[in-house]
Order: structure tokens, then C-alpha cells, then sequence
């Protein structure tokens, strides 16, 4: 299998790394469609939402991103990537999303940098640690929508089917629990 | 059981820079500005009173911007944003502080506050970014506490070689670093005035500590993607786009430039009929260069 990291900005080499550190083989960037069609599984990364999602639209990858999910491949979002890939994004700030998971999101809802945070976590029956930067907040999910992790009260990582979301950052970190499920979900998926 | 939470940790100060890699910042002075930087895909502004090759025409003390405007450009975006100190003011930092800014530039494009030291970054809960001309300089603005760096360049001439210079030092010399025994990296630690705890780290890890970013003169979509195919994690562009003919196309193009960096097709198609660059300026006939304040 070969695994993508969608490469229009953020924390792209950090998930290569993460995905490489998680057991993926060979992991390519994804910056056009072209791209896209070489892959089995996609993560999309911390970054700007904005910018990403205006830059999806751009060449139509954001387009060829809903039909492959759609039609099963596995995608990862983080972040950003959670905020894009999430069915509707509450509140004052919008988002170019691609309305994939059935999750609404709202974005900067712990506020500016100075309200980013790090903090232990309960994630599949491990405690790791978790960074939040600039993060948004899971505000409601789907009856399909698996909760996966909580932050106190917060849902911070769901996944519905193929789609797996984290308002936190696995690959700003070196433990590879939640990229090994990612890729575990993969091998089941195909 | 309530879990322990950290914040304004170094962790945190890197990590906002890395969700900014591949993107770029762009110099603001008002909230329209700032609106139109978010639209063409920016990601983070840079809030200032003046842009450089303002402050170069117009002479005087150049300072942080008013706070009554910051304030507003932070209203006015989603995005992150940045505001510029001048080098060693560390009260101008405090006030961004207050505001609750993003991240601080503790910049050479102001007129410098103090000649005997830089602000002492690790005091403050808001990340610093600082330019750089070389290895050391770079290392020892860390050493302060700076989170990001980007090269000094020469800001508001829209001549982008002395942030291809600067940069190349700074990778040539960090590669000559990673070579190092242990012996030669005390020496190099000493000479550079760096801590040899963050030497031998850079050596170890083989890879420079923090984002990198190039600044100082990029004023086309191809000075852009230069930067980054010469290995530049992103790039700040300041007189470049509002002193433009055409600020919101110039703006898009250069964001564009910077995703398809490596493809000279789509950075052609993005150069196209963007009128007029910023006013330009021939670096060896400035009568001051920002680029030599700060050590």
C-alpha cells in the first residue's frame, strides 16, 4: 500500500515521518491529482484551513479528495485536516470544507496561540500525549460517527467508517498509537 | 483525574511555526490589507506601522505599530498574526503579549531599541520569530528562546539576493556543523557564541532546530519558489505585494508559486500579467542596511 500526505501546506514532513515511524512503507506527497491517483490512503495535515481549503479548490484536487473517500479510501485529518474533511464548521470563521465526516467543527474554539496547549490523554487504551495548537472543537457527531478520544468533555478524535479526525497533533509527537490505527483501519478498509 | 496541562511550552512555540511551513506570511498595515492577505491564501499576516520600503522612503524611527490597529488586523482574520518589535524592545514585546498576538518579530526593519542585547525571548509565553544572516546568528537568537527563524534578506528593495545569500550561509554552514567531531563542535560553539548544548543538538540531529523561513526582497512568484526550491520551509513577503500594482492577484500568484514551487509550468501560469512589481532599489547604493542591525 502506498500511503499520501496531502502536501499544500503544514505539517507535511511530519506526518511522512509519523506514518514511516507507524510501519507505511513508501509514502509519497500529494499535490495534484495525479498524485492522488497513486495513492491507497491519505493523511491531511495540521496547517491553515483556509489556505489549504482555497488551495484545494484550485486544480480540483479537493474534488478528486471526495470522490476517492467516497468511494472508500482511508483518510486521516488532523487539525486542519479535521476542520476540512468535517461535514459542516460552526461559528463566526468559515471553512472551504469537503464535507466528508459527519462531525460539526468549530474552528479556534480554545481561542489564539497563547491558549494552545499540551496535555496527557486517554486514546484507545493508551495515555499519550497530545498538542493542540490552535485547535478546533468536535461540537457534535453523527449517530455513525465513532468516538474514538475526549479531552475532558471534548471530543477530540472520531472516526465514521474510512474517515478518522484528531483536533490534536500525533505527528508533532514521536508515539505512533494513533498513526498505527490509522494504518490498521487501512488494511481492514481494503 | 484531572490531567496536568501545559502551555506556551517550547513544544507549542515550534509547533504553530510548523503548521505554518509551506505558506506565506504577508506584511500588513490595516485590516483591509489583512483581509486581502487571508483571501489569497496567506497563512499567518505580519501587522507593521509601515512596510520596509516605507519606512526606507519616509526615514525616521521606525517602531511597533499602534496597538488600536493590531488589534483591529487580529479582528479582522482567522488567520495567525504576527507583529513586529524592534530588536531588543522588550516592552514593545510585552504590549504584543498583552494584546494576546500570535508570534513576535523581533525584527531589523525597526530601528533597533538596544545595541547590547536581543530581547530575552524565554521570558515570554508568545513565540519569537528572528532573522538571521548566518549559522551563528541564527543559533544564538534561539538560544534567546526564538521559535522560527527566517533569513534577514534586504527588506523593501524587491532584490532577492541577499536572502538567497543569507540563506546558503546558513545552510552551508550547517552542514559543515553536522561534519563536526566533538572537539571541532566545541570550538564552532565558542566562535559562534552559541551554547554547545544546542550545537551538539543541531550536529545530532542533523537538521536545523527549528522552521526556516526566507524574508528580505522577494517581490515575484518566481523569487517565491526559489526560495523554496533552494530548501526555505516558507516565505515572508513585505513590500512585495501591497506595494504592487495589483496587491490581491500578486498576492494569489505568490501563494501559488510557493505550493507548486516545483513546477515551473503552474508558477508560469501564476506569473502572468501581474502588472507592475514593488519599486525596486540596487542594495549596494542604500544608505542603510537593515540587514547589518542586529549581531
Amino acid at each position: 500500500m502506498k500511503a499520501g500526505v496531502l502536501a499544500i501546506q503544514g505539517s507535511v514532513i511530519e506526518h511522512v515521518r509519523a506514518l514511516k515511524r507507524a510501519g507505511a512503507g513508501d509514502v509519497i506527497e500529494v499535490r495534484t491529482t495525479a498524485d492522488l491517483d497513486k495513492v491507497d490512503l491519505l493523511a491531511m495535515p495540521g496547517g491553515e484551513s483556509t489556505t489549504i481549503g482555497k488551495l484545494l479548490k484550485l486544480e480540483g484536487l479537493g474534488k478528486a479528495i471526495i470522490k476517492r473517500v467516497r468511494t472508500g479510501m482511508p483518510v486521516y485529518g488532523t487539525c486542519a485536516g479535521a476542520i476540512l474533511l468535517a461535514k459542516t464548521v460552526s461559528g463566526d470563521l468559515k471553512a472551504d470544507n469537503l464535507g466528508l465526516i459527519d462531525i460539526d467543527i468549530e474552528r479556534n474554539a480554545y481561542g489564539r496561540q497563547l491558549d494552545s496547549f499540551e496535555s496527557e490523554i486517554e486514546v484507545l487504551g493508551k495515555t499519550i500525549h497530545a498538542v493542540f495548537i490552535r485547535a478546533p472543537r468536535i461540537l457534535h457527531v453523527g449517530s455513525d460517527v465513532e468516538i474514538l478520544a475526549k479531552y475532558q468533555s471534548d471530543i477530540i478524535m472520531c472516526r465514521q467508517g474510512n474517515i478518522l479526525v484528531s483536533t490534536f497533533h500525533p505527528e508533532l509527537t514521536l508515539d505512533t498509537t494513533v498513526h498505527k490505527y490509522f494504518l490498521k483501519m487501512c488494511d481492514a478498509e481494503s | 483525574m484531572p490531567k496536568k496541562i501545559a502551555k506556551n511550552t517550547t513544544n507549542l512555540k515550534k509547533g504553530l511555526a510548523q503548521m505554518l511551513k509551506g505558506g506565506v506570511i504577508m506584511d500588513v498595515v490595516d485590516p483591509e490589507q489583512a483581509k486581502i492577505a487571508e483571501d489569497a491564501g496567506a497563512v499567518a499576516v505580519m501587522a507593521l506601522e509601515r512596510v520596509p520600503s516605507d519606512i526606507r522612503r519616509d526615514g525616521g524611527v521606525a517602531r511597533m505599530s499602534d496597538p488600536i490597529m493590531i488589534k483591529g488586523i487580529m479582528k479582522a482574520v482567522s488567520i495567525p498574526v504576527m507583529a513586529k518589535v524592534r530588536i531588543g524592545h522588550f516592552v514593545e514585546a510585552q504590549i504584543l503579549e498583552a494584546l494576546g498576538i500570535d508570534y513576535i518579530d523581533e525584527s531589523e526593519v525597526l530601528t533597533p531599541a538596544d545595541e547590547e542585547a536581543h530581547v530575552d525571548k524565554s521570558k515570554f509565553k508568545v513565540p519569537f520569530v528572528c532573522g538571521a544572516t548566518g549559522l551563528g546568528e541564527a543559533l544564538r537568537r534561539i538560544d534567546e528562546g526564538a521559535a522560527m527563524i527566517r533569513t534577514k534578506g534586504e527588506a523593501g528593495t524587491g532584490n532577492v539576493v541577499e536572502a538567497v545569500r543569507h540563506w546558503k550561509k546558513i545552510m552551508r554552514e550547517l552542514e559543515a556543523l553536522i561534519k563536526m567531531n566533538a572537539a571541532e563542535r566545541k570550538k564552532a560553539a565558542a566562535s559562534m557564541r552559541v551554547s554547545l548544548e544546542l550545537v551538539t543538538k543541531v550536529a545530532k540531529d542533523g537538521e536545523f532546530p527549528v522552521v526556516n523561513f526566507a524574508a528580505g526582497g522577494i517581490a515575484t512568484p518566481a523569487d517565491a519558489a526559489m526560495m523554496m526550491q533552494l530548501g526555505c520551509d516558507g516565505v515572508f513577503v513585505g513590500s512585495g505585494i501591497f506595494k504592487s500594482s495589483d496587491p490581491k492577484r500578486r498576492a494569489k500568484a505568490i501563494v501559488e508559486a510557493v505550493m507548486y514551487f516545483n513546477d515551473p509550468a503552474k508558477i508560469a501560469k501564476a506569473s502572468e500579467g501581474l502588472g507592475e512589481a514593488m519599486h525596486s532599489l540596487e542594495i549596494t547604493k542604500l544608505d542603510d542596511r537593515f540587514a547589518e542591525r542586529g549581531w
